[in-house]
């Protein structure tokens, strides 16, 4: 069905572009009069923090390429070099390196809004495995990019990391063969790590993309986890929430700002101030702090095959969530048992990184044990079986009018006077 | 339906804090070292948050490391020219460096040549090669310097213990040979001798030069070394948090204003 399209911008030069390439009339679509609920809270902002950093990532990371060299015997000093002889090199190297702490956080704390709000069921199934596969392509980002400074820690985690493909029977020892380019961690590693971290970025833009035309077609969850009934459940999303966006990228930049400005090592390791030496292994070999919950599940497991399935399989697990939990509600505001489990879940994660921070002995064995167990159970038990057994509360009428109405449940039944007229919105 | 929105903001920023309160606080155990010696708390005036280098004490560090320290110890990510970051000026960096000979490539013959660096020149490195340093040194490597306090746990405060850190082998303890009892160092057996003790080095100005001060004043000097941007870095930074406040206090002006129609 091809022709031109009706504009309606007023400026004879984008009605001109408007007219031939849509682009402005679709903005104004899906950024601008886009209906979403009026009712969002502040963890709502953390989508659009994740975009900021990437775009920051990217941004930096494309300056950075242009004196950084992938090479075993320079890419060290390259980095020194960028640190001290570049102008402003070492604000853009800080800004890139404490950036991939900042988008792990945003994201993970979007992924919680997600599993909190129950932003992952129908009809947000797909949305939500788009966002599982952003997530592994950001954890593969970024591992390959702590290699490149060419550290200690980048030479020893890329060894142990790739070792773990070689529990794999049949095709491990190929994928790590692969993955080396060699006969172990070497230049031609360091090589295709460069070219891998500078494409995969680009891979997740794309993926981003479809992540968002599926969230533009289904419309965004909100807090209370209903449906949108009614025009007056929603806002446009311009000025409303790009106003609402904007107030927490201000808070964002401003965490982001400190750990920069006057703390831009706190999450390094100090060991990647030496360079790689193959034939010394450092005393404790620890990932970057958004990996530690996995390296404890990992470590959890006697077994090597076992213990990179359990690693593996508790990302893998998220993409079954849609389907694993049973039950109807959405938002945890609703769902009175599932609201305190979901902070367990919350715990155990975290005291999953703090075991990958410790050494596997003594008591870091059992609590990462502990800990992985109960991921599992969330996961696998909890979710299905809790859905069928727990009683929600009642669900309000509307976005609008949230208030529960008479179906006689917790917030009490109101005269039927207080339930007419939701306020008009023009 | 109007909500209560600073509680929502705090409950948000709150849920962040945790998090991240967590996992910071789960990273210094990841990066804990076998230590026996307590960690010394020196005041280091680089260490605060708004706090500079004392451009004195930086030029008494470098007297330091090139009187004694650079005898065995790199510092190949410097140049002579990164002195101006210490307070010296061009004429005084050109003599510093135009006082030391470096390799300068080969003559018109092919054959290695040496001479007088200029400040363009990186520190000369005493050692041509590792397998020389560790010849010259019972098998151990000096590591390079220029890094070196970001590169140890503990960072100032470790570097400061090893220098100072220094004793008798406590009776029935075995040393190996020609390693040297120290307190800080894991293991306590270091290849590396006592380098200072009271009174080393001969500071100008007549600073005092007890053992404790010209660990000091060296270890600010390493430190400098290792993060040369750091005074810079804070100044551009206390401007950029105040600009974002100032935004952020305006973002959200701008936004209740927008939602005030909203309920």
């Amino acid at each position: 069905m091809a022709g031109l399209t009706k504009s309606d911008f007023a400026n004879p030069v984008i009605n001109w572009i408007d007219t031939r390439l849509p682009i402005f009339t679709m903005m104004q679509k899906e950024y601008g009069v886009f209906p979403t609920p009026k009712n969002f809270n502040y963890f709502w902002n953390f989508g659009a923090l994740a975009m900021v950093s990437l775009a920051i990532m990217v941004l930096t990371g494309i300056f950075l390429a242009m004196d950084y060299q992938p090479n075993t015997a320079l890419a060290f000093n390259s980095v020194q070099h960028i640190m001290r002889d570049v102008n402003y090199g070492w604000l853009i190297r800080y800004v890139h390196q404490n950036g991939a702490s900042m988008f792990f956080i945003v994201t993970y704390i979007h992924i919680f809004r997600g599993a909190y709000y129950g932003s992952y069921k129908s009809p947000r199934e797909l949305l939500w495995i788009l966002g599982v596969v952003i997530l592994l392509l950001m954890m593969a980002t970024a591992f390959m990019g702590y290699v490149l400074p060419w550290g200690q820690m980048s030479y020893w985690g890329a060894t142990v990391i790739i070792n773990l493909f070689s529990a794999f029977p049949l095709v491990g020892q190929k994928i790590v063969t692969l993955l080396w380019g060699g006969f172990s961690v070497d230049n031609p590693t360091l090589n295709r790590f460069f070219a891998l971290h500078y494409l995969l970025p680009f891979v997740l833009i794309g993926v981003i993309f479809l992540h968002i035309a599926a969230l533009h077609i289904t419309g965004s969850n909100n807090p209370l986890g209903i449906d949108v009934k009614s025009p007056q459940d929603t806002l446009p999303f311009h000025p409303y929430y790009t106003i609402k966006d904007s107030v927490g990228i201000c808070v964002f930049l401003i965490v982001f700002a400190i750990l920069v400005f006057f703390a831009p090592n706190f999450l390094g390791d100090p060991n990647n101030f030496i360079p790689a030496n193959p034939l010394q292994t450092p005393a404790d070999i620890v990932p970057e702090w958004y990996f530690l919950p996995y390296y404890a599940i990992l470590r959890s497991v006697p077994n090597k095959l076992l213990g990179v399935c359990m690693m593996f399989g508790s990302l893998l697990v998220l993409f079954v969530m849609p389907w694993l939990d049973t039950s109807p509600v959405r938002s945890a505001r609703f769902r009175p048992i599932y609201r305190q489990l979901i902070w367990l879940w919350v715990a155990a994660v975290v005291l999953l990184g703090v075991c990958g921070a410790h050494k596997p002995e003594g008591i870091w064995v059992i609590l990462s044990r502990i800990g992985t167990l109960y991921y599992f159970l969330h996961m696998l038990v909890i979710l299905p079986v809790l859905g069928k057994l727990e009683r929600p509360l009642p669900l309000p009428e509307s976005i609008s009018h949230p208030v529960t109405g008479g179906r006689g449940g917790g917030g009490g039944p109101l005269p039927s006077g207080a339930t007419a007229k939701p306020m008009e919105k023009a | 339906m109007m909500r209560p929105l600073g509680f929502l903001l705090a409950r948000t920023c709150a849920a962040g804090v945790i998090a991240a309160g967590v996992v910071f606080a789960a990273l210094p155990a990841s990066r804990a070292v076998a230590q026996e010696s307590p960690m010394p708390h020196e005041n280091w005036s680089f260490e605060r948050p708004f706090g500079a280098f004392d451009p004195a004490a930086l030029q008494r560090g470098f007297q330091v490391y090139s009187q004694v320290c650079s005898n065995c110890h790199s510092m190949e990510q410097l140049h002579y020219r990164d002195l101006s970051g210490i307070g010296l000026n061009a004429s005084e960096i050109k003599a510093i460096a135009a006082g030391v000979t470096v390799p300068q490539g080969t003559d018109d013959q092919g054959n290695p040549k040496e001479g007088p660096a200029t400040p363009a020149n990186q520190f000369r490195s005493p050692f041509p090669n590792e397998k020389a340093a560790r010849a010259a040194n019972n098998g151990a490597l000096p590591p390079d310097l220029s890094l070196i306090v970001n590169a140890r746990e503990g960072g100032p405060n470790y570097i400061y213990g090893i220098l100072t850190g220094f004793a008798d082998a406590p009776s029935g303890f075995k040393m190996q040979d020609g390693m040297y009892y120290n307190k800080m160092f894991a293991g306590h057996q270091i290849a590396m001798p006592p380098p200072l003790q009271d009174g080393t080095v001969t500071f100008t100005e007549g600073a005092g030069n007890s053992l404790g001060q010209e660990a000091h004043d060296v270890v600010s000097f390493l430190y400098w070394a290792a993060n040369p941007e750091m005074v810079e870095r804070k100044q551009i930074g206390v401007r950029v948090v105040l600009f974002l406040v100032f935004m952020t206090g305006l973002t959200y002006a701008v936004k209740r204003k927008v939602w005030s129609d909203v309920h």
